[in-house]
């Protein structure tokens, strides 16, 4: 868990505490100052006496700035109040109506939320007359249209989650969930919002005091303050900068209370205290690497068969760190040899966290700029991978090497025509013109076997199916006539039967090209029918290279043996229980700080005692 | 005796049909295995069942009771059924510990339980998933994926029901974390005599699970029958299709039909 957040923790406490100080102290220790008349004393200039200047009664004003923090605070704080409790209570109202009156309450509110919110306070000003309580509920109210949109729509997010649904299957009623579920999980982006509200309520009250609307003599705030002092604004700046100060004080105190409840979340108010301890008293930046625990492990990963100089893509000795926000590195893969021969199609195979994908991409030269990627060799074909590209490296990368991803909806801007992304790549890398990059575009889509190819490049991505937009991007990777497709979890989201159509194209396009293919899937059985070859990946490094056609008799590694054994497939023994991998402790898997504990135990049992 | 029957059900979202006169009976103690590609209408079944979508025709009966509508009856049937969701991340409310989510189930089986009928109810049933009792009070993020999933099968059997619907519970799971759970569910079935619905894309999965399977397409049933007859002689070209697309471990795919756009 993140321990050490920045200095907002610490600067909200600081700055709650000189507020509260302020606030409580203040009119018994400046109230005299601040009530004291002096004729002589009128309009002196701020100095040593009076930090900022006295009044046109002679008052000392700073005295004044001082005792005005509290009715300054009060009234934001209630205004806010108000607000909020208005803004709740509206908005889970209508997060659990039926269908219209929840419409009708939202529409309501979004017209309030329309309307300047100026004019909705001077509204309600006319209405309960110019006094501070008067602004303050004019100030809360003209809130709550605001808030009840944003507790809504947190709302609304919340109860569409499966636990919502989960609590309605067994019989919790609306107010049960929402009082039990849906209140805690918007419990603190509520506060976050609430704290930054507050700063902009302090100044609306500021504004209208300032306008005389607001607090009215003999009680002063600060933006009452203002108004008396900006008369003599060239005489004596001090008596308008002054309250402005405070304002400006109390208003960041408040945006940072937002910023450190906003560095924890799923803490609320308790997240502030810890963030201000954490940076009171900050761990030393431990170094830690995973490294240390695995290092007992010898290298593992039997032969790599392409590694003889005739690979068309390799990379030894290859290791991927990560930093790990606290000081020190995790390293996410180590010690890999991978090498592609032209034409050959290999698979990655390996659980959430194996770093298979880290692998792949390392190989493609695309790996995320946090990543520290080391290793002894990383080219494609003469192209050292591991030194800045040239240009024309950089161009022959963008076409020789294909990329598909798990979900092209994501690799895809939605906002853009399919044919308009198909083409960039010819038009910038290959300066091809418009219309030969949308006729390269349209025998791409043809080759992957979708119809009319013409009409369908002008479709959006929603348009198209999943497994159409899978074959698309294949479609658009072969047109580059690549040497390369890495193919990264490209039918995980798809149906089994689509899966074989996109697989298809795979395999014609890889038949009709000699394009060589990294194919990375959690799947054992669907790499092993696939590919030619199989890597066996697990906690960052290779534990197995085998022919893919001989997997299940060459499998030696006890955690490939145990991967193939619990992969259920249509000739397991039906009456007795699955055999489970006995050690589960991958990355992500367990609490943080547990030790990454001997590579594979790799027992095979049958299902009993359940891995932790 | 049936544990559960759909009678001719159909389901519409707006005016697109998605189920269509859907009928199935599932036997005390027994599993029924609902395999299709997604937007088949599976998930949709199983969300009518529990109440959570609306139905447009047909019946559904738990124990030979109606689980449609608002009334007393019907709300109470429907409690003899419970759901496990496919993401185990987010079927566990993140702010709210184990203990007390599987607790809140205890709400489904209609009875009132004392505080410490309740805390002892959770600790029986997280050991009954395999996860030790002393993390009841362990919010959902100190959990890996299995061990969620696992406590999301012990929130569903809170609710004491006669009827599991497995929907897509184990697409999300690592292998190796998969057996685990299956495995846990069949072991659950024989030591409660619980029905299930199982529901998955995974024709491996399904055929490992179930008695007896149907095979969906489209919103309606296109086969269904004892689960080795038939895997062994579908007839149904789209059960074919289905078959045929599963990859079978170190045998080379064939690729030779047509792909269709």
């Amino acid at each position: 868990m993140k321990r050490f957040v920045g200095p907002a923790g610490l600067t909200a406490i600081l700055g709650t505490a000189v507020l509260m100080v302020i606030a409580f102290a203040g009119p018994g220790i400046w109230g005299e100052a601040a009530t004291a008349r002096s004729v002589p004393d009128r309009w002196t200039p701020a100095g040593a006496e009076f930090l900022f200047g006295t009044d046109d009664l002679g008052r000392d004003i700073f005295a004044r700035v001082m005792v005005a923090t509290r009715m300054s605070l009060l009234l934001t704080l209630g205004a806010t109040a108000i607000g909020v409790t208005g803004g709740v209570i509206v908005g889970l109202t209508a997060s659990i109506l039926p269908k219209y009156p929840r419409r009708i309450l939202i529409w309501l509110m979004d017209m309030l939320l329309a309307f300047p919110w100026l004019l909705l306070v001077l509204f309600f000003t006319v209405i309960w007359g110019a006094t501070a309580t008067g602004a303050m509920f004019a100030i809360g109210l003209a809130g709550i249209p605001n808030l009840t949109r944003l507790v809504y729509n947190l709302a609304s997010s919340v109860s569409g989650q499966d636990y919502v649904r989960a609590a309605r299957v067994v019989g919790v009623g609306p107010l049960g969930v929402l009082f039990r579920h849906i209140l805690p999980n918007i419990a603190n982006p509520l506060l976050v919002q609430v704290s930054a509200s507050a700063s902009v309520t302090l100044l609306s009250f500021a504004g209208l005091s300032f306008l005389g609307l607001g607090v009215q003599a003999p009680a002063y705030d600060w933006g009452r303050l203002i108004n008396e002092g900006i008369g003599h604004i060239y005489t004596n700046p001090m008596a308008a900068i002054g309250p402005g100060v405070a304002i400006v004080f109390a208003g960041l105190v408040f945006t940072m209370i937002a910023e450190a409840l906003a560095d924890r979340p799923g803490q609320g108010l308790r997240g502030v205290a810890a963030a201000g301890r954490a940076s009171l008293f900050p761990r030393g930046p431990g170094r830690k690497t995973r490294s240390d625990a695995a290092a007992v492990a010898p290298p593992v990963g039997g032969v790599d068969p392409g590694g003889d100089g005739t690979a068309l893509a390799q990379v030894t000795d290859l290791s991927v760190s990560f930093p790990d926000g606290e000081g020190g590195f995790v390293e996410r893969v180590r010690g890999v040899n991978l090498s592609v021969r032209p034409g050959e199609i290999v698979g990655i195979v390996g659980e959430s966290g194996s770093g298979k994908s880290l692998t792949a991409m390392a190989l493609a030269g695309l790996s995320d700029d946090r990543a520290i990627v080391k290793a002894r060799t990383r080219r494609f074909d003469d192209i050292d991978l591991g030194t800045p590209l040239s240009r024309k490296e950089g161009k022959r990368l963008g076409t020789e090497l294909g990329i598909v991803f798990q979900d092209p909806l994501t690799s895809l801007n939605p906002a853009l025509r399919i044919g308009r992304q198909l083409t960039e790549v010819s038009r910038t890398h290959l300066g091809m013109s418009r219309e030969e990059a949308r006729q390269r575009a349209e025998s791409g889509l043809d080759a992957v076997g979708i119809a009319e190819p013409r009409r369908r490049l002008k479709d959006y991505p929603h348009e198209f199916s999943g497994g159409m937009r899978q074959r698309a991007m294949i479609g658009m990777a072969l047109t580059a006539g690549p040497r390369l497709i890495i193919a990264d979890e490209p039918t995980t989201a798809l149906d089994v039967t689509v899966q074989k159509q996109v697989l298809d194209v795979l395999h014609r396009a890889q038949r009709a090209t000699d394009t060589a293919i990294v194919l990375i899937s959690h799947d054992v059985a669907l790499v092993s029918g696939f590919c030619d070859r199989v890597v066996v990946m697990k906690d960052g490094e290779v534990v197995e290279n085998l022919d893919a056609r001989r997997i299940r008799e060459e499998a030696r590694h006890p955690y490939t043996r145990g991967l193939i054994a619990c992969l259920p497939d249509m000739r397991s023994d039906r009456t007795r229980p699955l055999p489970v991998i006995d050690d589960r402790s991958g990355p992500g898997e367990q609490d943080a700080g547990t030790p990454e504990v001997g590579a594979v135990s790799g027992a095979v049992r049958a299902g009993e005692e359940s891995p932790l | 005796m049936t544990a559960l029957a759909l009678e001719n059900l159909s389901i519409r979202y707006g005016t697109r049909p998605v189920v269509m006169d859907v009928s199935l009976s599932l036997a005390p103690g027994r599993t029924i295995g609902l395999v299709g590609e997604s937007g088949s209408g599976k998930s949709s079944i199983a969300n009518a069942v529990v109440g959570l979508a609306p139905i447009s025709g047909g019946d559904i009966l738990v124990d030979g009771v109606s689980a449609v509508g608002r009334g007393r009856r019907a709300r109470e049937a429907r409690r003899g059924v419970q759901l496990i969701f496919q993401d185990p991340y987010s079927a566990l409310d993140p702010r709210m510990s184990v203990g007390d989510s599987i607790a809140e189930a205890t709400l489904a089986t209609g009875r009132k339980w004392t505080r410490a009928e309740r805390h002892h109810r959770v600790r029986e049933l997280l050991e009954r998933v395999r996860v030790h009792p002393d993390r009841a009070g362990d919010l959902p993020g100190a959990f890996s994926g299995g061990q969620r999933q696992r406590i999301t099968i012990a929130r569903a059997l809170a609710g004491e029901p006669q009827v599991l619907i497995a929907d897509e519970v184990t697409s999300a799971l690592d292998v190796s974390v998969q057996g685990t759970v299956l495995n846990l569910l069949r072991e659950l079935q024989q030591d409660l005599g619980l029905s299930i619905l199982f529901i998955s894309h995974n024709l491996a999965v399904v055929r490992y699970m179930s008695d007896e399977i149907h095979v969906m397409c489209g919103g309606v049933i296109v086969e269904s029958g004892p689960t080795e007859p038939l895997l062994d002689g579908p007839e149904d070209p789209y059960t074919r299709q289905l078959l045929s697309a599963v990859p079978v471990l170190g045998e080379r795919m064939t690729f030779e039909e047509h792909v269709t756009p």
